[in-house]
């Protein structure tokens, strides 16, 4: 019987196969480091007096801490300060390739190494980030680790695994105009809720999935984890090796044409069987936004809040009137009349190149509504750059947001961008878990489209909305 | 890695589902560059609330934390982990995991067990009525008990092993130096090194 695309990935890199209770031992490509869950790790290779086996397959950035404002100063908090600093004295260390704040490579870790050209089809990529699932949408195998992880995967460049379930999201038809990435991940998560993929590898497939841009499909595959899942992949195909082609770490000449015949390879046989199989109709999705405290909690931009009342299962309505009373929001509201205080524009879902673009373009000659801060944070600092070239930065400061750094920023607040208790947001963030963007803030999930036209309005919007 | 057999200890009832890592442990507590320190963390948000169960004696001295469906979900930082333990938890039981949330929790020895739901609740009547009830979990048998009441855990054999042993995972894989190095002598030799830095 044929295989699937994890499967052939899997296959390809078992050093190891297990036997009984022992799973299989599995190399890894490409090892992506940040500072919060990698200072324990280096300190276990220390104690144990064991050296990283391939630096030349490890790369590390300063993301989640870094300010995105005044970089060249040194970061105000001490404690976010040492967390970096340790990094770069670990980094020196062990010979570890490290990207610091003010470097032109910097950037947030899932949008660094796709944008590198370290991220090719086939590999098996880790890091100590649930949302390493993003660089799947090359057609690799990438997932989140824990910290003792990381230590395995510096000392040894393998992880024991057991292999992992594979489950098929068809997305079939064509996506209506203004119908984004983000509202179609959203979407599955809704349907498959947030423990839905657990165990599994979801593979994105269908005709609106192929019609996606490499960063689209990295905004589906990045949140891929919200659903449970333990990682997100895309065969690749020409939209991939056209991102590829020329990128810095990408084959060339003869190497280039032997890694395509090979990518091209990666796909899922045709009578191969899914543990699971789920169909969604992209004619029939709109602009999605979150409502609650959990990125299973979305609905369309159209739609209502719910009635708790309403919810048969007993889990999912007690979770509802949790969710609604930390977000003070009444059954029946119009989501639409949803009023933000701030509106972010940023992270590894959705800070790259075409996102900056989608938003500027609603932004384009109009203003942010009084009352409302916007934060636009590229992902990276060659995204910031690209962006300045085009003069997007222009639209966005005209328009009275605000132009900062790169970083994870207020994704997660752990630098000072973070939301006031009792704020509420349009983020394209990931996640709207409680006091994820700051202590009693409130998160409302929503695609760069719907993050700029909100920004506008002042209430959850999409650009049809503005006249 | 200390082996776990079995432990006894008084059990807490957490009655809420997708209890993500940001919720037992928010991200400015991420910090800290150690393995300990993290039990002031843990659950921040919800123990500001003095009812909150953890703020309850005899709760407060909970080892065994009973909680609802998805559990450990979102981010995949080990702090969780950490944190629980250094407030004392020894064992989390829920009828749903997410994956790298008990990837983690086995590495520190904490046991991350499954049981039915049902079971939960049943565990969760007997914790309310009355508190302070103490829970044997036992590794050997997969079994947690609770006075009178009995049901079967699920915890994969690998794990299982490991738990029982204290076994260190580096260590068990250094045994396979030499599959790994055969290995990569294989690899084809266009794969991508993140050193020397490419230039485009
Ligand atoms: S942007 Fe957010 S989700 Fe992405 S790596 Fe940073 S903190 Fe994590």
């Amino acid at each position: 019987m044929g295989r699937t695309l994890a499967e052939k990935v899997w296959d390809a890199h078992v050093v190891r196969r297990g036997s009984g209770a022992e799973p299989d031992l599995l190399y890894i490509d490409l090892h992506l480091v940040h500072e919060v869950t990698s200072p324990q790790a280096f300190d276990g290779l220390r104690l144990s007096g064991r050296p990283v086996r391939r630096p030349d397959l490890t790369i590390a950035t300063e993301d989640h801490n870094v300010p995105t404002l005044d970089i060249d100063a040194p970061i105000a908090d001490p404690v976010s300060r040492t967390q970096v600093e340790t990094l770069r004295k670990n980094c020196a260390e062990f010979g570890v390739r490290l990207h610091p704040m003010g470097d032109d490579e910097q950037g947030i870790v899932h949008v660094v190494g796709p944008q590198l050209g370290l991220t090719q089809p086939g590999m098996t990529v880790v890091c100590g980030d649930s949302h390493t699932s993003t660089h799947g949408a090359f057609g690799a195998l990438a997932f989140g680790i824990g910290t003792s992880e990381v230590e395995h995967v510096l000392a040894t460049q393998t992880l024991p695994l057991r292999p992992f379930r594979t489950m098929a999201i068809n997305v079939d038809g064509r996506l209506r105009p203004g119908v984004t990435a983000k509202d179609v991940i959203l979407a599955v998560i809704a349907r498959i809720g947030t423990g839905g993929g657990q165990g599994h590898v979801l593979e994105y497939r269908g005709e609106a999935i192929r019609a996606l841009s490499m960063e689209a499909r990295m905004t589906i595959c990045n949140m891929s984890i919200e659903a449970g899942a333990r990682a997100g992949m895309i065969a690749p195909d020409e939209t991939t090796f056209a991102y590829l082609r020329d990128r810095a770490h990408a084959p060339r000449g003869a190497d280039w044409d032997t890694a395509v015949a090979y990518w091209r390879e990666l796909c899922t046989d045709p009578d191969a069987a899914f543990d699971a199989e789920v169909h969604i109709d992209a004619a029939a999705l709109s602009p999605y936004v979150t409502w609650g405290t959990n990125p299973g909690q979305g609905l369309p931009l159209s739609a209502s809040v719910p009635d708790p009342a309403r919810i048969a299962d007993e889990n999912a309505r007690q979770a509802a009137e949790k969710a609604l009373s930390y977000m003070d929001l009444a059954p029946g509201t119009p989501l639409r009349d949803i009023s933000v205080d701030t509106v972010f524009l940023g992270s590894c879902t959705n800070g790259r190149i075409e996102d900056l673009r989608a938003a500027a373009e609603v932004l384009r000659g109009r203003k942010v509504a009084p009352g409302v801060r916007m934060l636009v944070v590229p992902g990276s600092m060659r995204v910031r750059a690209a962006a300045e070239a085009e003069g997007l930065d222009r639209v966005f400061l005209a328009a009275g947001a605000e132009w900062r750094s790169a970083g994870c920023s207020m994704c997660l607040g752990m630098n000072p961008d973070q939301l006031r208790p009792g704020e509420r947001s349009a983020s394209t963030s990931n996640r709207n878990f409680e006091g994820r963007q700051g202590k009693g803030g409130r998160t409302h999930l929503v695609s760069p489209l719907v993050a700029a036209a909100t920004a506008v309005r002042g209430t959850l919007s999409s650009p049809d909305d503005l006249s | 890695m200390e082996p776990f057999t079995t432990h006894t200890g008084v059990g807490v009832p957490l009655r809420r589902s997708n209890v993500d890592t940001d919720q037992i442990i928010p991200a400015v507590y991420l910090k800290r560059i150690t393995r300990t320190g993290f039990a002031d963390g843990l659950f921040a948000a919800w123990r500001s609330d003095e009812r909150f169960v953890l703020n309850l004696e005899p709760y407060r001295a909970g080892s065994v934390l009973v909680a609802g469906p998805d559990f450990g979900t979102g981010s995949s930082r080990e702090h969780a982990v950490w944190a629980l333990a250094d407030f004392g938890f020894r064992v989390v039981i829920s009828s749903r995991f997410a994956d790298i949330f008990r990837g983690n929790a086995g590495k520190q020895g904490l046991l991350a067990a499954e049981c039915d739901q049902a079971d939960v609740e049943q565990l969760w009547k007997l914790l309310e009525a009355r508190p302070g009830t103490e829970v044997t979990v036992d590794l050997r048998e997969k079994t947690v008990r609770a006075n009178e009441f009995t049901a079967p855990l699920r915890v994969d054999d690998y794990t299982r092993w490991r738990l029982l042993e204290g076994l260190d995972d580096i260590a068990l894989t250094l045994r396979h130096a030499d599959s790994i190095a055969e290995f990569e002598r294989n690899r084809p030799q266009w794969m991508p090194v993140t050193t020397p830095a490419g230039t485009a």
